[in-house]
C-alpha cells in the first residue's frame, strides 16, 4: 500500500499546475498541502487535536509530528472517542474542537460524534482523510463518500479539490463552525492534495463567503416582548442551550431578577441559571420537576430563549403551555415556528436579546416594575406551593446505594464545583436532577442525539480544556462499555480522568420503560454479566475502586476523586430504581407520574 | 398542496445534494427540479416543485436559507408568478391523416415540430405544466414513444396583480 501511494503522489506532484518550474528550483520549496493544513489550524488558534492516523492522512500526521511544539495531538483508540473528546473540549470552553481521522472507517467511526455535535449545536472542525482525488469513486481501499455520508449531520462540509483552496477552506470552516448557531464542519482532504505543493493560495469566491451577519434586532418585537413581560401575571422563562452557547447567564439573571420571574432550564440549559437560585424551578420536561412542568402548563406568558421545543420538553404538543402566549427568542430562524408557533418571535442570540430586554426593563419606571412584581405575587404563592408539595425526592436505604444518593454525595465531595460529564440514560437524569449546577459549561451531556458512550471521552476533552477544574464523568454500566477503551488515552497523557460508573446491572432507562410500559418484559436489558470494572481499571493502569453499600460510598468517592491519576469508581446502586417524575412520551403534565 | 420553491445557491459541487437532502429526509418526493446558472455564473437558480404539508415546506425553506452556500430561498407559490415547463415528445405517425391531425394540435398549443421522419415526429411544447399535461393528453390517441420534461422554472411577476389573461394566452 505504502509503495503504491508514493508512486501515485509523485505522479500527481509532477503534473500539478501549482508547481511551477521556478518553485521547484527555489531553495525552500513551496509548502505541501499537509503543512498548509496544519499551519492553518495553528493560525486559527488550535493547539489541541484529537485523532487517530491512517493511510490517507499520513502526510498530515507527518506535519503534526513536525509541528508538535505548536499543536498537541492526542491519540485516541477509536475515532468516535476523538470526536467526543473534541466535543468535550468545545463544550467546556466554547472554543471550536478539532478531530483528525483517516478515510473510510476512520470517517464512519467519527459519524456518531459528528451527529452528536450537530444535534447539540457544538462547534467542531473534523478533518477526514480521503483516498487520492484520482481514485475517488473507484471503490479504492478505505474509500467512503464522507461528504455524502455526513451531509445531513454537518453545518457545512468540504471536499478539497485543489490545494490552493485549502487554507481558505480551513479559515472559513472555523468561522462557520462558531458563527450563529454553531455546529460541526467536515473537511474531507484527499491524500494527493496533502502532498501537492502550493505557492499561490487562493481565496474562496468572494460572494460565497459566509458572513457572520449581526442582524439588527427587531426593535418593535423587542418592545412588544418588554410590554408583555411587564403585564404578565404568570410568566415563566423556559431557557435552553442557547443561553450556554451565547454566554448569556448574566443577562438572563439581570432580566429575571428585575422582573422577579421564575426560570426553568432544559437539560441543555442546565447551568445557564443556577439551579439553587430562588427564582429557579428546576429542570423542565419529561424528567423535570413538578413545579417547572406545572408552571409551564399554567403560565400566561412563556418566554422561550435559546430553545427548540424539543419533544422531551413539550410532551403532548397540543396541550403544552396551553394558556400561554409564547415569546420565542432564537438565533436560528428555522427554529421559529418549527414545532410551536409563537405569538412574538425575535431572531437574535440570547445574550444580545436579553441584554436589550434588560436595558429596556431597567429604563421602565420603578413604579411600573414594582406594580408588575406585585401582580405576580399570587403566581409565586402557587409556584412555591408546587415546589414545596412535590420536591425531587428519593428513598433512603441502609443496605443499598440509591443512585440519587450517589449524586448528592458527589455534589458534597466536589463542593458542587466539578464539571459533570454524563452518558445517556438514568444516571444522566439523576445527575441532572440532583447536582445543582452553578454556572454555564459545568454540565456537559449529549442531549439531542442521546449518545451512549459520550461521557468518558468527552470528559477527557473537558479535562484537557479546563485543567484547573475537577472533571467527573458519570456514566452507566452500559454506556461505559461503549467507549471505555479511551481510559488508556487518559493514562497515556496523564489526564486525571475520573469516572463514576453508576452500576445497576441493566440498561437502566430501557428497563424502566419496559417496567412501566411493557409489563415488565425485560427484553435484552440485563447487563449482570459484565467485566469486573475494578480489574479492568487496573488492567489499564488506573485506580479501580468499588462501593457496594452506603457505608463505603463517601470513602470511595473521596479516595477516587482525590487520586492524582485516572480513577474508575464502580458504584453498585439499587438495581431497579426508576427516574421520577416522568411524563410518559407524548403525554402532558396531567399524566406526570411522581413515584 | 403543491409548492414551487426558488433557491439561489452557489454553483458548486455538492450544494444541490444538501438541498435535496432536506426533502428526502422527510420522505418528500421532488416532482420537478430545475437548475441553471444565473446572470452571475457563480450562482445557480434552483426551482423545486414538491407536494407536502405547508408547515413542513415552510420549515424546509427556512433550513435551505440557513445553508452556508444558499443566498436566498423562497416559496414562489405565495405570490403571483409565472411558471413554465418544456417537454420534448416523440410520437409515431401512421401514414394517412395522422400527421395533419398532430399538426393541428401543434398549432393549437403553439408547440413546434423539431424533428421529423417517415414514421415519427418530435414535438416541443412549453407553457405551464397544466398546458403541457393537456398537450400530452391530447397526443395519447397517437402512439407516444417517449416524453421528456424539463420540470418547472418560475419567476415572480413584476406587478403584484394576477394577470390571468396573459397566463391563459401562454
Amino acid at each position: 500500500m505504502a509503495r503504491e501511494d508514493k508512486k501515485i503522489n509523485t505522479t500527481i506532484i509532477a503534473n500539478s499546475p501549482a508547481v511551477s518550474k521556478e518553485a521547484s528550483e527555489k531553495a525552500s520549496p513551496a509548502p505541501r498541502g499537509a503543512e498548509i493544513l496544519v499551519r492553518s489550524l495553528i493560525k486559527n488558534g488550535v493547539d489541541t487535536v484529537f485523532g487517530l492516523p491512517g493511510g490517507a492522512v499520513l502526510h498530515i500526521y507527518d506535519e503534526i509530528w513536525r509541528f508538535r511544539d505548536s499543536i498537541t495531538h492526542y491519540l485516541v483508540r477509536h475515532e468516535q472517542g476523538a470526536v467526543h473528546a473534541a466535543e468535550g473540549y468545545a463544550r467546556a470552553t466554547g472554543k471550536t474542537g478539532v478531530a483528525l481521522v483517516t478515510s473510510g472507517p476512520g470517517a464512519t467511526n467519527a459519524v456518531t460524534g459528528i451527529a452528536t455535535a450537530y444535534m447539540d449545536s457544538i462547534p467542531l472542525v473534523v478533518i477526514t482523510g480521503q483516498v487520492p482525488s484520482t481514485m475517488i469513486g473507484t471503490d479504492a481501499f478505505q474509500e467512503v463518500d464522507t461528504f455524502g455520508v455526513t451531509l445531513p449531520i454537518v453545518k457545512h462540509s468540504y471536499l478539497v479539490k485543489d490545494v490552493r483552496d485549502l487554507e481558505a477552506i480551513v479559515d472559513e470552516a472555523f468561522q462557520i463552525a462558531k458563527s450563529g448557531k454553531p455546529g460541526p464542519v467536515v473537511i474531507d482532504v484527499p491524500k494527493d492534495i496533502t502532498a501537492h505543493l502550493c505557492e499561490n493560495p487562493r481565496r474562496i469566491h468572494a460572494e460565497y463567503l459566509f458572513e457572520n451577519e449581526d442582524l439588527p434586532v427587531d426593535e418593535s418585537a423587542l418592545s412588544l416582548i418588554v410590554e408583555k413581560l411587564n403585564n404578565a401575571r404568570q410568566p415563566v422563562f423556559y431557557v435552553g442551550g442557547g443561553i450556554v452557547t451565547a454566554d448569556a447567564a448574566d443577562e438572563l439573571m439581570r432580566v429575571v431578577e428585575t422582573l422577579h420571574a421564575p426560570v426553568t432550564p432544559t437539560l441543555m440549559g442546565l447551568g445557564g441559571f443556577p439551579t439553587a437560585h430562588e427564582l429557579s424551578l428546576g429542570m423542565l420536561g419529561m424528567h423535570g420537576t413538578y413545579a417547572a412542568n406545572m408552571a409551564v402548563a399554567e403560565s400566561d406568558l412563556l418566554v422561550a430563549v435559546g430553545v427548540r421545543f424539543d419533544d422531551r420538553v413539550t410532551g403532548k404538543l397540543a396541550t403544552f403551555a396551553l394558556h400561554a402566549e409564547i415569546v420565542h427568542i432564537d438565533i436560528d430562524p428555522s427554529n421559529i415556528g418549527k414545532i410551536k408557533n409563537p405569538h412574538v418571535s425575535l431572531i437574535a442570540d440570547a445574550k444580545t436579546a436579553l441584554r436589550k430586554i434588560a436595558e429596556k426593563l431597567e429604563a421602565t419606571d420603578r413604579a411600573a416594575l414594582a406594580g408588575g412584581r406585585a401582580q405576580r405575587e399570587a403566581w409565586w404563592l402557587k409556584l412555591k406551593g408546587w415546589r414545596d408539595s412535590v420536591p425531587l425526592s428519593r428513598e433512603c436505604s441502609a443496605t443499598e446505594i440509591k443512585p440519587q444518593h450517589l449524586i448528592e454525595e458527589l455534589y458534597r465531595v466536589t463542593n458542587g464545583d466539578a464539571i459533570i460529564v454524563t452518558d445517556v440514560g438514568q444516571h444522566q437524569m439523576w445527575a441532572a436532577q440532583f447536582y445543582p449546577f452553578k454556572r454555564s459549561r459545568q454540565w456537559l451531556t449529549s442531549g439531542g442525539l442521546g449518545t451512549m458512550g459520550f461521557g468518558l471521552p468527552a470528559a477527557i476533552g473537558a479535562q484537557l480544556a479546563r485543567p484547573e477544574k475537577q472533571v467527573v464523568a458519570v456514566v452507566g454500566d452500559g454506556g461505559f462499555q461503549m467507549t471505555n477503551q479511551e481510559i488508556i488515552t487518559a493514562i497515556q497523557y496523564k489526564i486525571p480522568l475520573k469516572v463514576i460508573i453508576m452500576n445497576n446491572g441493566f440498561l437502566g432507562m430501557v428497563r424502566q420503560w419496559q417496567e412501566m410500559f411493557y409489563d415488565r418484559a425485560y427484553s435484552e436489558v440485563d447487563l449482570s454479566v459484565s467485566p469486573d470494572f475494578v480489574k479492568l481499571a487496573e488492567a489499564y493502569g488506573a485506580l479501580g475502586l468499588r462501593a457496594e453499600n452506603p457505608a463505603d460510598l463517601r470513602r470511595v468517592l473521596e479516595e477516587g476523586l482525590n487520586h492524582e491519576g485516572v480513577a474508575i469508581m464502580d458504584i453498585v446502586v439499587s438495581k431497579e430504581e426508576n427516574v421520577f417524575p416522568i411524563i410518559p412520551a407524548g403525554q402532558d403534565t396531567r399524566n406526570m407520574i411522581l413515584k | 398542496m403543491q409548492h414551487t420553491i426558488s433557491i439561489l445557491v452557489a454553483n458548486e459541487a455538492g450544494e444541490l445534494s444538501r438541498i435535496v437532502g432536506l426533502f428526502s429526509a422527510r420522505g418528500f418526493n421532488i416532482e420537478t427540479i430545475c437548475v441553471g446558472k444565473t446572470l452571475d455564473p457563480a450562482w445557480s437558480r434552483c426551482t423545486i416543485v414538491t407536494r407536502g404539508d405547508d408547515r413542513a415546506i415552510e420549515q424546509i425553506i427556512k433550513q435551505c436559507a440557513r445553508l452556508a452556500r444558499v443566498r436566498e430561498a423562497r416559496a414562489v407559490t405565495q405570490l403571483p408568478h409565472i411558471e413554465r415547463e418544456m417537454a420534448l415528445i416523440d410520437v409515431s405517425v401512421k401514414a394517412g391523416g395522422e400527421r395533419q391531425e398532430i399538426m393541428n394540435l401543434v398549432q393549437i398549443f403553439r408547440a413546434k415540430v423539431v424533428d421529423i421522419s417517415h414514421e415519427k415526429m418530435i414535438l416541443e411544447a412549453s407553457g405551464n405544466w397544466q398546458k403541457v399535461d393537456t398537450f400530452i393528453e391530447m397526443l395519447k390517441p397517437f402512439k407516444i414513444n417517449e416524453v421528456t420534461r424539463t420540470g418547472c422554472v418560475a419567476i415572480n411577476r413584476l406587478s403584484p396583480f394576477e394577470q390571468k389573461t396573459e397566463e391563459a394566452a401562454a
